[in-house]
């Protein structure tokens, strides 16, 4: 009878301890944040989502090299020497057309090893962390900041250089070529005189002796 | 109330069906939307949150928002589902829990009806809510529904007991069974509710007080247990049975059972009002009658009565963030051991003191 009477204010008591917990708790100022207008500050080296800065880049394809999944593709054509393409912003000279600079952040592993080989400090990571998608497709970031006809004329003018080259090469071969068979043919008519001369020398040498 | 529609129609049937229908749409309606999102941001603010702060000033249109999506919802009746029983269900919970506001006085001029056998009425049909539950759970064709089901009938009929006998302690000390004629008697001050021993004098008045709080504490456990809510809510234990009896359902036959038990917790509360706390009489006087204006009285009653019936129903949010739920068994422990044998010496004491 002592426990039943004891379980029954136990009961009520302990229920309305629990109450004056959540009352006081009902007072306190929220703990969470309105999250998308509001965000919490992020680390300062958070590893996010990649961004490359193509001013600087100058398409030497390391970052490419580094990475372990193959997320970033890169195509480069040369320039003519002509074309001035300016320089970085630590004072390297850019050579080469950047055609295509692709990263497919499905596949980013957030890993960071394509940030340290760069030497222009172009590609690095941001705290940007919401960029979800509906199409896997729209995950792949094309950075390029060459348009299509450009690309076009790129590649052609580099084809164009490079036929030019080949051309001049092949004339200069051709040039050299000749030159040489000339040679030849002048060495060969020389070496027919010669013999006489070097009977001469023949006879000359035993008088010497 | 039905008289002055009487007046205005002159047609006892659109009268009666406008006065029939002003519950609903004066109360359960309005009450369910404001109870809702109660609901939601005092339990987000217990728990040191913010609640829906998206639709509206720190959300409160956010239940608008949720019943414009849950008309829009497809109505779905799984195939094997016993469709006549499965569509009948949510009518039938929500009849029954409607059916209790018709003998509920609300204020002076709006008693809806004034059936001497009130609060026998209301225990009554409240019943037909098992009914409803039972059918929901068995034509679902679902175990985890069946479960719920079950569980909601032997809980909301082991309760009952405890519910009537606290009311027959109070029927013995007022000597009536309409709830009209109990608010009527606790008029004046907070100091004659039958909470605090009723109207009688002070003497019989201090002995009864104990007895009165024990009889109050107990109706208002046991209705708790009757409307399923926490600590109390087995039969619709969403991390055991996913939702119990509805979850078969959705759309607007999930919105029934949503507003039925909406309206169910608003109806305990107010026979808890209407038996304890002065019905809809005002515990500090009126000022109507202060400043000579007899038409505000029923304006301050309704007010009151509003006032205490969602105060209640806040204790009931209240303990359903602070409790956890009861496993089946300490359920019926509570209510076998503790509450039913309490109710019963509490009857026999308040029978034996108003005999005197």
């Amino acid at each position: 009878m002592k426990q039943y009477l004891k379980n029954s204010f136990d009961g009520i008591w302990t229920i309305l301890v629990g109450m004056k917990v959540t009352f006081k708790h009902l007072f306190k100022p929220a703990v969470t944040i309105q999250y998308p207008d509001v965000k919490l500050p992020m680390a300062d080296r958070v590893r996010n989502r990649l961004y490359v800065n193509m001013d600087d880049c100058i398409g030497c394809d390391q970052c490419a090299r580094a990475c372990p999944v193959n997320c970033i593709t890169i195509d480069t054509v040369k320039s003519l020497p002509t074309e001035d393409l300016g320089k970085t912003s630590n004072g390297k000279k850019k050579v080469l057309w950047v055609t295509k600079f692709d990263i497919d952040i499905a596949k980013c592993c957030y890993c960071q090893l394509c940030v340290f080989p760069c030497p222009t400090e172009c590609i690095y990571m941001t705290d940007v962390y919401e960029f979800s998608e509906f199409e896997r497709e729209d995950l792949n970031y094309k950075f390029a900041t060459l348009t299509e006809s450009e690309i076009v004329e790129k590649n052609a003018n580099f084809e164009k250089m490079q036929a030019e080259k080949e051309a001049k090469k092949a004339a200069a071969a051709k040039a050299k070529a000749e030159e040489l068979a000339k040679k030849k043919a002048e060495e060969e008519a020389k070496a027919k005189e010669e013999p006489k001369t070097d009977n001469a020398d023949n006879k000359e040498q035993p008088d010497k002796e | 109330m039905y008289e002055l529609l009487y007046d205005i129609f002159g047609s006892e049937i659109i009268a009666m069906i406008i006065a029939a229908c002003m519950p609903l749409f004066l109360f359960i309606l309005p009450f369910a939307l404001i109870a809702v999102l109660l609901e939601r941001k005092v339990s987000a603010h217990m728990q040191d949150r913010l609640g829906p702060m998206r639709v509206g000033y720190h959300g409160i249109l956010q239940t608008i928002a949720d019943i414009l999506k849950l008309i829009q919802k497809e109505d779905i009746v799984a195939d094997t589902t016993d469709k006549k029983l499965f569509n009948m269900a949510p009518v039938l919970v929500f009849a029954g829990s409607y059916a209790v506001f018709a003998a509920i006085p609300f204020s002076g001029a709006f008693i809806g009806s004034a059936a001497d056998v009130g609060i026998f009425f209301i225990i009554a049909v409240s019943s037909i809510v098992v009914a409803g539950i039972l059918m929901a759970g068995w034509a679902s064709n679902n175990k985890y529904s069946l479960l719920g089901a079950m569980r909601s009938a032997a809980q909301i009929i082991s309760y009952e007991i405890p519910t009537a006998l606290v009311v027959l302690s109070i029927v013995m000390l007022t000597g009536t069974l309409s709830l009209n004629t109990m608010s009527i008697q606790q008029t004046a001050y907070f100091w004659n509710w039958n909470l605090f021993g009723g109207a009688a004098d002070g003497f019989v008045q201090l002995l009864l007080l104990p007895f009165t709080v024990v009889a109050f504490v107990i109706f208002y456990i046991s209705s708790l247990a009757e409307v399923n809510r926490t600590p109390f809510d087995i039969p619709e234990a969403e991390s055991e049975l996913v939702a119990g009896y509805h979850t078969e359902y959705s759309g607007m036959k999930f919105a029934m059972f949503f507003l039925a038990e909406y309206a169910n917790m608003f109806a305990v509360s107010a026979i808890a009002v209407a038996i304890f706390l002065g019905g809809y009489q005002s515990p500090l006087g009126y000022l109507g009658n202060t400043i000579g204006v007899e038409w505000l009285i029923p304006y301050e009653q309704l007010f009151w009565f509003t006032v205490k019936g969602v105060g209640l129903v806040l204790v009931q949010i209240w303990l359903r963030w602070t409790l956890p739920r009861l496993r089946v068994d300490q359920l019926m422990t509570v209510c076998w051991k503790y509450l039913i044998p309490y109710a019963f010496v509490n009857l026999i004491i308040i029978g034996l003191i108003s005999l005197i």
